[in-house]
Order: C-alpha cells, then structure tokens, then sequence
C-alpha cells in the first residue's frame, strides 16, 4: 500500500511542477516526473511480492511470477515519453532563441 | 484485407516522401497526393465491404485477439474513416498550393502523413494500449506541425499543447493502467465482456474520471480547452484545418464515444457529465468567438462551440441524438476545414488575418468569398445546407429526451453562431476594398479546387438524411454505439 502512496505523491509532484514552477525547462522535467510515476504504477501492477520472471525451462515450476506484459507496455511507453521529451526541448531551444528568456511569463504573445 | 492499410499506407509514405522528397522535385507533392487519394477510395470501398460482410476484425500477427492485438471495421469506424480521409484528401490538394510559402515541403507532407497514420489507427484499432500508442503519433506529429512556421507565436503555442497534451496523454495511459489491472485484459472487446460480468465498481468510475479527462483534453471540451485557441490558428491553414476538422474527433470525440459506450458502458452520470460539458463548450466557445478580431482565432473558439453540440448530441445516449450527433460531426469537418481553408487563402493573398484590416474581398476573390459564404450560413444552421439538419436533429433529440433546458440553450448559441458569421461575412467580404489591398489576386487553381469540393459537400450535405443513404451511413453507426456491451459479441462473432 506504502508503495503505491508514493507513487501519488511522486505524480502529485509532477502535477505541482508543472503548475507552479514558470521556468520552461524545470516545466518539461514535471512532464517527466508525471511520466515515470504513471509507468511505475503500471509496473507495480504487474508486481508480484517475491516472483520471478516468467521464463519456462525444464523441470522447473514457477509457483509466483511477474506479470511480464505491463514492462512490454511500458517500455512502449518510455520510448514514446523520450520522443515527446526530445521534441518538447526543441522547441524550448528555439524559444530561447526568439524570446531570449526561459520564463513563461515573459512569453506570452497569445492572449484573448 | 484492407485494414491494416489504413494505417500502412500512410506510414509508408511518410516513410518514403522523407526519404526521397528533399531529392525529386515535385515528388513529395504527388506522392502524398497519391497516398491520400488512395486512402480516401479505400475508406470508401469499407462501406462496401461492411454491407457485404458485416463487422469483420483483423488479428494483428495472426494471434487470437484475447491475446493479440486487433484490428475493427464496423460501420462506426467506417463512418470516421471515410470522414477523416475525405478532408484529408482535400486539404492535400490545398497543400500543394498553399504550402509554397513555406520551405521544406516535405517535411510537412512527412509529418501530415504520420499524423493521418496515428488517427486512421486509433479509429481501427480494438486494443486499449494500441490506441494509446496511435494517439500519441498522432498528438506528436500535430505538436510538431503547430510549430511549423517555427515563429515566436507557433513555438509559444506548441509548447503549451504539448504541456498540455502530455498530461493528457498520462492520464490516458494511468486510466489503461487501472482498466489492466482490474479486468487483466487489453482487448475492447474483452473488457467490455468481463467489465459486463463483473457488474458495476468503483474503479470504473474513477477509470471513466480519468478518460473524461484525457480524451476531453484532446477533444477540447471546455474545461479543458486552453490550448486549442492557440494552437490551430498558429499551424500552417491546412493543419488548421485538419487539427479543427477531424483531428479532435478523431482523439477526442470518437474515442471517447467507443470507450464510453462500447467498453466501459454508459451510465446515467457519464451520460449527464458529457451533456453538461458539451453545453459548457457550446456557451463558453460562442461567447468568447464573438468577441474575436483574428479570423483564424475566431473560428478556432467556434470549433470549441460546435463540438460542443456533438458531444452533447452523443451523451444524450438515445438514438436520435447520437445520430444527430454524428451527423453535426461529419458536416462540422466539412465545414470547418472549408472555413479554415479559405482564411488560409485571405492570409495567401493579403498576409494578414485581422478582421479589421480586410474588407470587400468577394470582389477580388470570388471562389474564396463564395465558399466561405456557404460555409459560415452552413455552421450557423441556415435552412437548406448541412448545418441546418444536424442542428435540428440535434435540437429535436433533446426535446425528446425532455431535456428542455439544454434544447432552448442550443437554439440560443446558434443565433450567437449566426451572429459572430456574419461578422465575419460583413468585415472580410463585404464593405469598402481597403487602399492597401487594391492589387489582390485569386489563389492558385489547386486550392481553388479543393474550396470548391467541401463547399459542394457543405450545400449537399443534407441529402445524408434520405432514408436510402442514411440507413446505410448513419444509422449503422448509431447502432454500434447503441449496441452498447453486446459490441464484445459482434466482435468475437466475427473472428474467423
């Protein structure tokens, strides 16, 4: 139970990150951190208190193992949080570039 | 079978426009061309097949859907298909025109193709988690697309749809998440079968929570919908066009609909939370569009406003209203990406798109004035073009679900759509020719030809309700949505 509490309070960090902070890259980590905490729950929910992988060989008996299914899920998922990650910094580079500043509130040319 | 072309063809030719676009002239053009002309025929061609066969599932990698990945045609992904491919080949045609002003061609043909290739997949898609991934191509390549003129405006927009669009995206997957862990399956269809036997949950609920959401985000629906007033005006007008026509139907409405009727099923509360804030849309959207002077920003606060009918159409939950509701939404992608089209046109010939430095353009350029004509009295519901007919169906659905409240706000918001149109149709058509805008010239012949197609679809639209045509159409789509659980018979009925 402990475990899965920690696990909110990380994506409630991540949430807070992303409210609060005004500086665009610290910004992008909260994106992060609310990432990591979503596919630590979805590991967890394939976890099995002392289970092992799931791999047959002879003569052997798995009596408890892992889920192996949510880690092919999330690997998935890293790999598309990287590609998002890699183009959200992208765009904070060309917009340090045009604006000169990484403060959210300075950028701000839309509004209405 | 043709169902995973949907997704190949597309992925395919992004694959090689990136490949050999920057080399051939002119190949990226009629490359993409091709690609979205032949997925336009297909999606038209799955209509036959639904007729012939019915529902028929493709098992990705020949595994038993249970535990393999699947693929669905029914007659509600057919309808979205053959929406989706039908404006995407128009705003291709546009494209080739329009995208002159911009270098690189073929990056955006690139990232157009991958973006229809994320949206044809989460329409086809019978898995939860391949519909995750398929949205994130999706969302990805549309965060890329926005910041395509890479200017202070699209880079500031981008970067808060992608904020925002990320966070989405978390709560999407947390809900897939939850769903795994309580049913241990990640077929629709299955889900919807043990969700069905396991009865109601407290877990379902906050699973649904989740999905309002995630998919109310990608549908900007208005508590929601801080990003989309920015975002699609900054993309280039094709992409607007695309991202406001079908893009949030396709991620947002659509998905919410499959998932809300077929798999989790709808209960009297998500019933009343999606009419409630598709009313919310509707006033919100029409409120703030009024007082807009950008045209591009104006007409983006009015997509928040009509997808606010369709949304409110489909949560009633009778058969009325979700076929009115997916009749607004076929005709608001036809008339939307018109709309889109031709302000892409009024910023090719003049370079601005402040309402209030334009004026007497229907003389100068007819074909744009014209349509966009057609368009805004087909939005603003003037009797014999498509808009009428949905919003009456959807007007009629509510009062005869006794919904009085929400049927007499509805009319009132589409007096208000009449009244910010006309705005428009006053400051940019009609009125004095400004000095500085003398020597305007029309648009080029190929987004001349693609304005005058949708505009052709925007009068004609109506004639989708003769019985003949809608029993085919609309009807069988409203059926898979009324369905409800029994989807997960249909499917498993069909596997061969």
């Amino acid at each position: 139970m402990m475990i899965y509490l920690m696990c909110l309070v990380l994506f409630s960090t991540g949430v807070y990150c992303i409210l609060v902070k005004k500086n665009l890259i610290k910004i992008i980590i909260g994106i992060g951190i609310i990432e990591y905490a979503v596919n630590l729950f979805f590991i967890l929910v394939g976890y099995r208190l002392r289970g092992r992988a799931p791999i047959l060989a002879k003569e052997q008996v798995i009596q408890n193992m892992v889920d192996p299914l949510p880690q092919a899920l999330v690997l998935t998922a890293i790999v598309i949080g990287l590609a998002a990650t890699a183009l959200i910094v992208a765009i904070a580079i060309r917009l340090y570039e045009k604006y000169g500043t990484f403060d959210i509130t300075k950028i701000r040319r839309l509004k209405g | 079978m043709i169902l995973p072309l949907f997704v190949a063809i597309p992925l395919g030719s992004a694959f090689i426009v990136s490949l050999l676009g920057k080399k051939l002239r002119g190949f990226a053009d009629s490359f993409s061309n091709l690609a979205s002309f032949s997925l336009f025929s297909l999606s038209l061609f799955s209509l036959l097949l639904i007729r012939k066969f019915g529902t028929i599932v493709y098992k990705v990698g020949g595994w038993i859907p249970p535990i393999g990945i699947c693929m669905v045609l029914d007659s509600l992904t057919s309808f979205m298909l053959v929406t989706i491919n039908l404006v995407a080949f128009l705003v291709t045609i546009y494209s080739m025109g329009y995208m002159e002003r911009y270098t690189a061609k073929w990056k955006f043909y690139t990232l157009f193709l991958l973006m229809l290739a994320g949206m044809n997949g989460v329409i086809v898609t019978g898995d939860m988690f391949n519909l995750f991934v398929f949205l994130e191509i999706a969302a990805i390549s549309s965060y890329a697309l926005v910041a395509f003129g890479v200017e202070q405006e699209e880079l500031e927009a981008s970067f808060k749809y992608m904020v925002m669009g990320s966070l989405a995206s978390s709560f999407i997957l947390l809900g897939i998440a939850l769903l795994y862990s309580y049913t241990s399956s990640l077929n629709m269809a299955d889900i919807s079968h043990l969700l069905a036997q396991k009865g109601d949950s407290k877990i379902v609920f906050f699973v649904s929570v989740l999905f309002i959401m995630g998919f109310g985000l990608k549908a900007a629906l208005v508590p929601f919908h801080a990003w989309l007033p920015d975002a699609h005006p900054s993309a280039p007008a094709p992409i607007s066009a695309m991202l406001s026509g079908v893009l949030i139907k396709a991620l947002g409405v659509y998905a919410l609909a499959r998932i809300f009727f077929n798999v989790l099923g709808m209960s009297s509360i998500s019933s009343s939370i999606l009419m409630v804030l598709g009313t919310i849309s509707m006033v919100l959207g029409g409120l703030l569009a009024l007082g807009q002077e950008d045209i591009k920003r104006l007409f983006a606060y009015s997509s928040i406003s009509q997808i606010g009918y369709v949304v409110f159409g489909i949560g009633m939950g009778t058969t009325l209203g979700i076929l009115a509701g997916l009749f607004h939404l076929f005709n608001h992608a036809t008339f939307k990406s018109l709309l889109f089209l031709n302000s892409g046109s009024i910023e090719y010939a003049t370079g601005t798109r402040d309402l209030r430095k334009m004026g007497g353009l229907s003389s100068r350029m007819p074909v744009t004035g014209y349509s966009s004509l057609v368009a805004s009295m087909s939005i603003s519901g003037i009797p014999p073009l498509s808009g009428f007919w949905s919003k009456l169906l959807i007007i009629l659905a509510a009062i005869e679900a006794k919904h009085f409240i929400f049927a007499s706000i509805a009319v009132l918001i589409s007096i208000l759509t009449l009244a910010y149109y006309l705005k428009v149709q006053r400051s940019a058509f009609f009125g004095e020719l400004p000095d500085a805008l003398r020597g305007i010239k029309e648009v080029p012949l190929a987004m001349k030809l693609s304005m005058l197609a949708l505009s052709i679809i925007c009068i004609f639209g109506g004639l989708l309700l003769i019985p003949g045509i809608q029993k085919n159409f609309l009807n069988l789509a409203t059926e898979i949505l009324m369905n409800g659980n029994s989807y997960a018979q249909i499917v498993f009925g069909s596997i061969k």
